[in-house]
Parts: structure tokens; C-alpha cells; sequence
């Protein structure tokens, strides 16, 4: 590894476009959901602040800032100001091995994925740490169901993951984009479809996004494992919800769906433009269908998930093993 | 079965007494007392998203299963019962539209229809008619708000305002009669509150085939939701014999397999002339209730779609209406009609006086309530919410 000044300035370079594309990332998507929720539930959505209300997700974010910080009676306080926290760093470290464009990559780095799924695991400790720090049940019953959740669906989405990795003969991204080749029919989304779906199924639950919403299942918990937050606090588990729906997006782009490629132009608006769209399939789901229980959330991946990623991954050796 | 302590009330003020040595209420020392150690006991509300105003329920939890639950009522009571004693009936009237606020016609009619009883009154036809329309349209107003509610403690957030795209159509519709859009306060002893004009029969009219085409959207968005049948089938089974025992009525009675209805059973009005069905439920699971409760939309349409294509001319409230000052006569009645949550009545004794002795408002909601806690044992948490949901709680009926 180069450990030079110059990887160190670009490190950090890098950093700050990921902290400013994060942000910018939330009051988009925030506009974006809100908007899409309006179209779905037959209602304007935001139009009051701005142009068709464009400014919205602005307003909210000072509105949050301006907020009084709430610390409840008989909160452990270093964990319940460092669990906020925990969720949100993380996620910058997730963005450096993605290859946005052809020489858009903040990390290149033989073996990105792996960088990415052992950080993934550290969004859950958060959850977990702020479930357990603010006192409160319905807190730890949204940490307890955000830990099992976590844990069950990042299995099948590693196995999703690792057929493609399996395809492709690497752990580097941008091999692996590479590989794909400019046309859709080159994508793995083509060759690998049970992956696709398994790995979209797992994205929703390890988000935490509805119909998987269960840590913070609203009607049942109030708002689990961050009921007791406010201000801040509450704005940063917004801000790293939607970093790491966009992380996922982007792996999935990358893995998927041919990442910067594409028919005309490579570039990172491929990239953008793909993320987006399974952003937007998340938000639509979200709007459309109901929760689901636990014990059904788990059987999904155990009983479902978990096998079929196992054959898929399983076949895929087999035909690498006898065609290559 | 552990043995049931109880807090003796007087112990209870003594503790308030003294600062410190006490956490928690009545309701919860008492549930505290009988717990196992080591399970949680949790609140749900009376601030909650989904116990629909100010329910409290106290649940025992080990791990996600409940094993025991209270639900603790009287955060909205406001005592309409004496109300109804200190006041003259023709005071007490509007009241009857804050009792259950999502389907205050079933209650005006239940007052009503005691009054009128009492008094020997018989309301001219139109009124009748009148009242059928307004009664059937307000039990879709109110199926349809449980409808999109119950469909939000499944996490499904989308429906409800679907749903209030049509219960708009209903309020405007019964805001030409009423005067109102929420608590309606449209019967008199004797008849009806105002005359309905043309432009009111057209809309009805007009949003039977609406509503009908609404069902089938229904039914393709949530009825048909994979996930949705598997949050609802085989969850919370309410037997007629447990309904029976707590006196439940409405569709969880009907879902369990019993025919019951007051319009078929003791039909007042004009109920005797429509052709209806009444749905009995095809199983007694939060599923069940469901589907009787949409299919009861469906009947209330039928009867909708023959009363307007009927009503006739006349005066809408007897010509000898009483007067704001009027006196019940000495006697007792108890009239009860059908409304959406199940049997309204409205017991009245009265020795002749200006203000009946006794006013008893049977609603329908406290006795449904009161299934929760046998049929919500032992199922998991959001298994808990779905059977609160599925008995169609509104909580001012409930607490009155």
C-alpha cells in the first residue's frame, strides 16, 4: 500500500466530498421521498417552502439543528451521544473503495468489497448502543430486533455478493465494472438474477426500510431503537439511514447493473443515475406495502434467503468450474 | 395461575402520602404486583401511534410475546352519562354527536329512537328514510377510517388517504343535511334536523358506483397484499363463545359466526323494507373482521342505492315536535340500534321530570375492548397491535 503524503491528501480530499455528497444526498432524498410519498398517497406532498417546495428538506435540517437536545432521566450518556455518532462515521469509510467514474475512485484498493461489508456491520452496533443507551423498552426492543435483523440479512447478501465476485474472479470494483462490459445484457443483473433479487430483498432489510422497518416499526415501537433521540442526535440517524441506502444502491449499481458503464458515455452520471433509480424502488416499496412481523422477517431469510443464495452461489461455482 | 394482589385504594393514598416509596399508578402497581420477575411491562400509550387517541394498554412482555395485558381506560371520560341527567333531553341531543365521533348518527338515533319511544312519537316517512340514508352512509364513513387505521398499525401508511378521498365524498355529502362535517348533530325527537334537497339525492347517487369501484381497488391493493394476509390470517381468533362472555357485538360478533344485527333482529325504522344481506364472517380472525367490515360497506350500499331510488314527499319532523322545555314522560326504555362498531342503545329511565333519572349509553366499543386481553395473550407484540386495531377502538365511545 502507498502511504504516501499525496494518498493521505487524497484520503481526506475524498472524505470531504463524501461527508458533502452524504448531506447532499439526505436533502435530495428527503425531498425526493416526500415528494414520491405525495404521488403515491394522492396528496401535493411539500409545496409551501421554495419553489414546489424544494426548499423543504432545507428548513428541516436547520429546524433540527435548532432543536433543543433532549437527554431523558438515567441515560448511560457516553453511549447515548456516542451511538449517533457511531452510525454516521462509518459510513464515510464505505464510500472510498466505490469507483463512481472511470478514474473516480477514492481507494483503489484489491479488495473494496471486504472493506465495505466489515463496516456495513458497525451500522448495527450503533442501533444498538442507542436502543440499549436511552433507557427506555421500546428502545431495546428496536435494538434487539435491529441486532437479529442485521445479523440474519447481511449472510444472504454476502452470498449475493459473492456469486458475482465468483464471476468475476475479484474483489476489486472496478474490475469488476469493468468486466461487465458497456451493454445491459453484459450486466450482472442478466447473469446472475437470483443474486439481483436476493441482494435487493437483503439491501431493504439491512436499511432498515419499510416493509423491513421492524427496529423502528413505527405503529409498533413508536420509533425503536431511536424513540428518545431528538435534535441532532435524531438528525444524524436520518442522515446515515439514507448514506447507507445510498451505499447499497451504489454497491448495487456497481455489482449489478454495470456501474459507470454504459451504452454511450461512461461516466459516474451512469453510476448516479442507476443508484438513483434503486433509491427511488426503495421509497416506492416503502409507500406501497405493509410491515411485515418479526418472525416472519426472520423466516424470509432463513427459511428463503439463505438457501437460495447458498444454490445460487453453488451453481454459479459449478458453471465457473466447467465453462471457464 | 398466580394468586391476584390488589392494592387496597387506601394504601395507594396513604403511599401518595409519602413521596418515594411508591413508582407508577394504581394501574400499574397493581399489574407490577402480579408479574413475573424479569418480564418487561411495558406501556403502549397513552400516547402511542396506534391505540388511537388516549387507550392505555398495559402489557407484560418477555421478549416480544405478550403474556398478559390491561388495557386502562378513563383518559377520555367526560361523563356524558350524568350528563345526560342534568340535562333535558333536548339539551343532551348534540352530545350524542361527541360520543363516538366517527358515526354520531347510529347515537342520534339511538337517543333519539328512546325519546320518541318514550313519547309515543312516530316520525313521518320522509324522516325515516332520511335517516336510513344517513345512518348508511355514516357506517361507510366509519368503516372506511377503520379500514385506512388498521391498515397504518400494519405499517401500511398509504391507505388511509385513500380511504379519506371517499369519507370526504360522505362528509360533504352529509354536511348538506347535517351542517357538519364531524359530529353530527341531525336528529329531533320525531324526525330529522333539516329537509334533504335534490342536489343531496343526486350525489348519493352518485357515489354508490363510485364507492363500489373503490371496493375493487381495495381489494387488488390490500385485500390481495401477500403480506397483509399473512399479518391478519389465524391472528387473535375470537370465538362466540368468548364474544358472548364479554358481550361483544357488531362485526367482531358477526365475524365469529353469529348473525346479529339489530336492524334484522329488532328492526326499528325502516329497515323491515330493504333487501340486505347481514355478513357473517368466514373465519374469526383479524381477517375476518375485516372482510365482514368491507363486505358490510357493500350491504350499506345496497340499502343506499333502494332507499334514494324511494323516498317520498312530505314533512321531514312531526308537526307536534317538542319543544326545547318538553318532559320526558314517567317510564323506562331501551333502544338499540346497529351501528358500526356494534350495538348502540341508549337505556333512559325517567320519573317524569325535567331531566330523565337515569341516562345508561350502551357502547358498543368498551365491550369489544374487553376481549383484548384474553384474545391478546400469548401472541407477539405486533400481533397485539393488529388484534387492538381489528376490534375498531374509538376511544371517546369507549370512556363516554
Amino acid at each position: 500500500m502507498d502511504l504516501s503524503l499525496l494518498f493521505f491528501v487524497k484520503i481526506l480530499v475524498a472524505v470531504l466530498a463524501i461527508i458533502a455528497l452524504m448531506v447532499a444526498n439526505a436533502v435530495v432524498m428527503v425531498y425526493v421521498e416526500r415528494k414520491a410519498a405525495g404521488f403515491i398517497q394522492r396528496r401535493p406532498g411539500p409545496y409551501e417552502v421554495g419553489p414546489w417546495g424544494t426548499l423543504q428538506a432545507i428548513v428541516d435540517a436547520m429546524k433540527l439543528l435548532g432543536k433543543q437536545i433532549f437527554v431523558p432521566a438515567n441515560v448511560d450518556y457516553v453511549l447515548f451521544f456516542l451511538a449517533p455518532v457511531l452510525a454516521f462515521f462509518p459510513v464515510l469509510l464505505l464510500f472510498l473503495p466505490i469507483p463512481f467514474g472511470p478514474y473516480l475512485t477514492s481507494w483503489e484498493t484489491p479488495d473494496g468489497i471486504i472493506l465495505i461489508l466489515a463496516f456495513a456491520g458497525f451500522g448495527v452496533l450503533s442501533n444498538l448502543l442507542a436502543g440499549w443507551a436511552s433507557n427506555n423498552k421500546y428502545g431495546v426492543l428496536g435494538a434487539a430486533r435491529a441486532v437479529s435483523q442485521s445479523i440474519a440479512y447481511e449472510i444472504p447478501l454476502i452470498l449475493a455478493l459473492l456469486a458475482v465476485v465468483y464471476q468475476a474472479g475479484t474483489l476489486d470494483l472496478s474490475v469488476i465494472v469493468e468486466k461487465q462490459g458497456s451493454w445491459p445484457w453484459g450486466w450482472n443483473i442478466v447473469c446472475q438474477p437470483l443474486a439481483f433479487f436476493i441482494y435487493l430483498v437483503c439491501l431493504v432489510a439491512e436499511t432498515n426500510r419499510a416493509p423491513f422497518d421492524l427496529p423502528e416499526a413505527e405503529s409498533e415501537l413508536t420509533a425503536g431503537f431511536h424513540t428518545e433521540y431528538s435534535g441532532m442526535g435524531f438528525a444524524l440517524f436520518f442522515l446515515s439511514e439514507y448514506a447507507n441506502m445510498l451505499l447499497v444502491s451504489f454497491v448495487c449499481a456497481v455489482f449489478f447493473l454495470g456501474g459507470y458503464k454504459g451504452p454511450i458515455l461512461d461516466g459516474f452520471w451512469w453510476t448516479f443515475i442507476k443508484a438513483y433509480l434503486i433509491m427511488f424502488f426503495i421509497v416506492w416499496i416503502r409507500w406501497t406495502f405493509p410491515r411485515v412481523r418479526f418472525d416472519q422477517l426472520l423466516n424470509i431469510n432463513w427459511k428463503w434467503l439463505l438457501p437460495l443464495g447458498l444454490l445460487n452461489l453453488w451453481i454459479t461455482a459449478i458453471v465457473i468450474k466447467v465453462v471457464g | 395461575m398466580p394468586s391476584f394482589n390488589f392494592v387496597n385504594p387506601v394504601d395507594f393514598l396513604n403511599m401518595a402520602d409519602s413521596p418515594g416509596t411508591y413508582a407508577g399508578d394504581f394501574y400499574t402497581l397493581n399489574f407490577e404486583k402480579n408479574a413475573t420477575p424479569g418480564n418487561v411491562i411495558l406501556n403502549l400509550g397513552p400516547q402511542h401511534p396506534s391505540t388511537h387517541g388516549v387507550l392505555r394498554v398495559l402489557v407484560e412482555l418477555y421478549g416480544e410475546y405478550v403474556l398478559r395485558s390491561e388495557p386502562v381506560l378513563g383518559y377520555l371520560h367526560r361523563m356524558q352519562e350524568k350528563m345526560g341527567e342534568v340535562k333535558t333531553p333536548y339539551q343532551f341531543l348534540p352530545n350524542m354527536g361527541r360520543v363516538d365521533y366517527l358515526n354520531p348518527i347510529s347515537w342520534n338515533w339511538a337517543f333519539a329512537g328512546a325519546v320518541e319511544r318514550l313519547a309515543g312519537l312516530e316520525p313521518p316517512e320522509r324522516a325515516e328514510y332520511l335517516r336510513v340514508i344517513s345512518s348508511e352512509l355514516n357506517r361507510i364513513s366509519s368503516h372506511l377510517l377503520w379500514w385506512g387505521a388498521f391498515v397504518m398499525d400494519l405499517g401500511g401508511v398509504t391507505p388511509i388517504l385513500y380511504a379519506f378521498e371517499e369519507r370526504e365524498k360522505i362528509n360533504d355529502i352529509l354536511q348538506i343535511v347535517t351542517g357538519s362535517r364531524l359530529t353530527y348533530n341531525y336528529f329531533r325527537f320525531g324526525g330529522v334536523g333539516a329537509d334533504a334537497d335534490s342536489r343531496f339525492f343526486q350525489l348519493v347517487e352518485e357515489f354508490i358506483p363510485y364507492m363500489r369501484e373503490r371496493l375493487k381497488m381495495y381489494t387488488g391493493l390490500v385485500t390481495d397484499n401477500v403480506i397483509f394476509r399473512r399479518r391478519l390470517e389465524g391472528i387473535g381468533p375470537m370465538d362466540e363463545d368468548l364474544c358472548r362472555r364479554y358481550g361483544a357485538t357488531g362485526p367482531i360478533l358477526r365475524a365469529a359466526g353469529v348473525m346479529c344485527d339489530a336492524r334484522r333482529l329488532s328492526p326499528y325504522g325502516i329497515y323491515d323494507r330493504f333487501d340486505y344481506d347481514i355478513p357473517v364472517g368466514p373465519s374469526n380472525d383479524c381477517f375476518g373482521r375485516y372482510l365482514v367490515r368491507l363486505e358490510e360497506i357493500r350491504e350499506s350500499l345496497r340499502i343506499l342505492e333502494q332507499a334514494v331510488k324511494s323516498v317520498p314527499e312530505g314533512p321531514v319532523i312531526v308537526a307536534k315536535a317538542p319543544k326545547p322545555t318538553y318532559k320526558l314522560p314517567a317510564g323506562e326504555t331501551y333502544f338499540a340500534v346497529e351501528g358500526a362498531r356494534g350495538q348502540v342503545a341508549c337505556h333512559i329511565i325517567s320519573d317524569g321530570g325535567k331531566t330523565p333519572y337515569r341516562v345508561k349509553l350502551r357502547a358498543p366499543g368498551f365491550s369489544n375492548l374487553s376481549l383484548f386481553a384474553e384474545a391478546a395473550k400469548g401472541v407477539i407484540l405486533a400481533d397485539a397491535i393488529a388484534i387492538l386495531g381489528s376490534l375498531d377502538l374509538v376511544i371517546p365511545e369507549v370512556d363516554r
